[in-house]
């Protein structure tokens, strides 16, 4: 009985404020998206991280006729450098260190990069002599690159000492930066929805208030006269939740896994488990907001 | 049943107070009118009754209890005491008589038997019976304030408080309606009623409370509207017999 008359009255606030209650739908569903968004972001992020850092080698490039940079003097590394280089990697100070590592000589180097660039214009520019040989390092601890670095970096024939996670870490940057950028705008928006479903409250008060007098004068419980109000914003929302939930959904079987992990079939990409996982967090948090923000508006009209 | 103890009611944003330290008790089961002119403070005292407003000073008990330490969790409880019709009736427009009058008992959780069992009979203590399932433009006003005593009655309530119940209504309504508060008053409920009609007061002979700028001028058992014993002018009147 109650329950049924909660429900009709819901009904009614529902189609009573039908564009109110479009547009509560719609922004609560644009900001989800964001939100959903971001949080596949970081989940992205993570998983990169955890594949390259494990990855990510130290190179140790030699010098060449052409740099000048380092210890280089256009004179490219003598086999006798090479060795010393070879020699110190072996030695007890970094041996401890370095889980593998191998060197690669300027015509290696050039076969991977023309297998890297093949078809492409810079593949036919590159000439063996232009490749710089380089100990690929492999660490046991990816962190450490700094011993490396200090002990290598100053001999007679190296050129430079790269940590390639410094360079992921870029990527990371940019990556980190966008999902800021989705946290920043759902924030707003989820505070635009949080107004917005407060004003739709009201209004839907307002346009009953005849009905909130009288039950306030024969003494429905405040409880009684919140619920309707307080489901139908959390109603509303959900809507928007659900919206928000198969478009992250729909983003990552279609555009994530349908598009970019068939362009770059060696990143590993968030799969649909993951976006099965954002999606009650949405829900979730589109039903907290609503009930949130319609409480304190509805709690205005029911003040004693 | 209701007692004021130097109550002191100031709106914000005013100076002077609506109620100036009222001092009175009413006893279970009297009709009491309450006269004055507009602004005298008659429908601030029935306010403060209902508890829709905090008196700014002084205590209030109603039906035992002290309304200044009930929760306001508490007061929708405490209101299911209280009935209430007001001059302009105050029904839902979209609703049928018996849907009025049920929406009382629904919204504080009464079973649907219960309801199909009580809002007959209060519509039948009225004198509305087989108008049931009319709605309020298609009544006339007397029947319309009729619909709104049943709905204030029907979860038998140990006091009404009627706000110029017939403030809207002809004298032969008025009547009609009077005839019902008096029958309602003679099964045990206590009636407060707030009133302009100096007619209606003065045929009635009952409790008469007079207020003026806030202040009790005159209590008088059995009174008209117009003072026929000599003015009283000191506050606190009518105390006496408080307990």
């Amino acid at each position: 009985m109650r329950l049924g008359l909660v429900m009709t009255e819901v009904g009614q606030g529902l189609r009573r404020n039908l564009s109110m209650v479009i547009a509560v739908v719609l922004v609560t569903f644009i900001s989800l998206t964001f939100v959903g968004g971001a949080i596949l972001l970081q989940m992205q992020i993570t998983q990169m991280k955890s594949y390259w850092f494990d990855r990510a080698q130290v190179a140790v490039y030699l010098c060449t006729e052409f740099s000048t940079v380092g210890g280089c003097d256009q004179q490219a590394a003598t086999p006798d450098q090479i060795a010393t280089v070879q020699a110190q990697l072996e030695s007890p100070t970094l041996a401890p260190f370095i889980d593998t590592f191998f060197f690669e000589t300027q015509e290696e180097a050039y076969a991977n990069f023309q297998e890297q660039f093949a078809g492409q214009a810079v593949a036919d520019l590159i000439t063996p002599d232009l490749m710089t040989p380089a100990f690929w390092v492999n660490l046991i601890d990816p962190t450490q690159s700094a011993v490396l670095q200090d002990s290598l970096r100053g001999l007679a024939g190296v050129e430079s000492v790269v940590d390639q996670r410094s360079l992921l870490d870029q990527i990371f940057d940019i990556l980190n930066a966008a999902s800021f950028t989705a946290v920043g705008i759902a924030a707003l928006m989820l505070v635009a929805a949080a107004l917005l479903i407060a004003t739709t409250i009201r209004l839907s008060a307002f346009s009953r208030r005849r009905e909130i007098g009288i039950m306030r004068l024969v003494g429905a419980s405040n409880r009684f006269i919140q619920t309707p109000f307080i489901i139908e914003g959390v109603a509303a929302a959900l809507i928007g939740s659900v919206l928000a939930g198969l478009a992250v959904v729909g983003i990552v079987q279609f555009f994530v896994q349908g598009y970019l992990a068939e362009t770059l079939p060696l990143t590993s990409f968030v799969g649909l488990s993951d976006a099965l996982l954002v999606v009650p967090i949405l829900l979730g948090a589109g039903a907290l907001l609503a009930a949130l923000s319609a409480n304190v508006a509805i709690t205005r009209y029911l003040r004693v | 049943m209701i007692r004021f103890d130097e109550v002191t009611k100031v709106y914000r944003g005013t100076a002077r107070p609506a109620l100036n330290s009222v001092s009175l008790e009413i006893l279970s089961g009297e009709f009491v009118f309450l006269v004055g002119a507009s602004g005298s403070g008659k429908s601030t005292f029935l306010r403060l009754v209902l508890k829709e407003e905090k008196p700014s000073d002084g205590t209030i008990h109603v039906l035992g209890h002290d309304l200044g330490s009930i929760s306001s969790r508490k007061v929708p409880y405490f209101r299911r005491n209280l009935g209430v019709v007001f001059q302009d009736f105050r029904l839902l427009p979209n609703k049928t008589v018996f849907d009025n009058v049920a929406f009382t008992l629904q919204v504080i959780g009464k079973s649907k038997g219960f309801i199909h069992e009580a809002v007959p009979d209060a519509l039948q203590t009225v004198g509305l019976d087989g108008k049931g399932q009319r709605f309020p433009h298609e009544l006339s006003g007397g029947e319309q304030q009729r619909v709104a005593i049943a709905r204030a009655v029907v979860n038998k309530p140990a006091i009404m408080l009627a706000d110029e119940p017939t403030g809207n209504l002809d004298p032969e309504t008025s009547a009609g309606i009077m005839a019902l508060l008096e029958r309602i008053n003679a099964n045990g409920t206590t009636v407060i009623m707030a009133t302009h009609d100096a007619g209606i007061v003065d045929r009635l002979q009952r409790r008469v409370i007079e207020v003026i700028g806030g202040r009790i001028v005159r209590d008088e058992r059995g009174g008209g509207y117009k003072t026929q014993a000599h003015p009283v002018v000191a506050q606190g009147f009518g105390i006496g017999t408080a307990s």
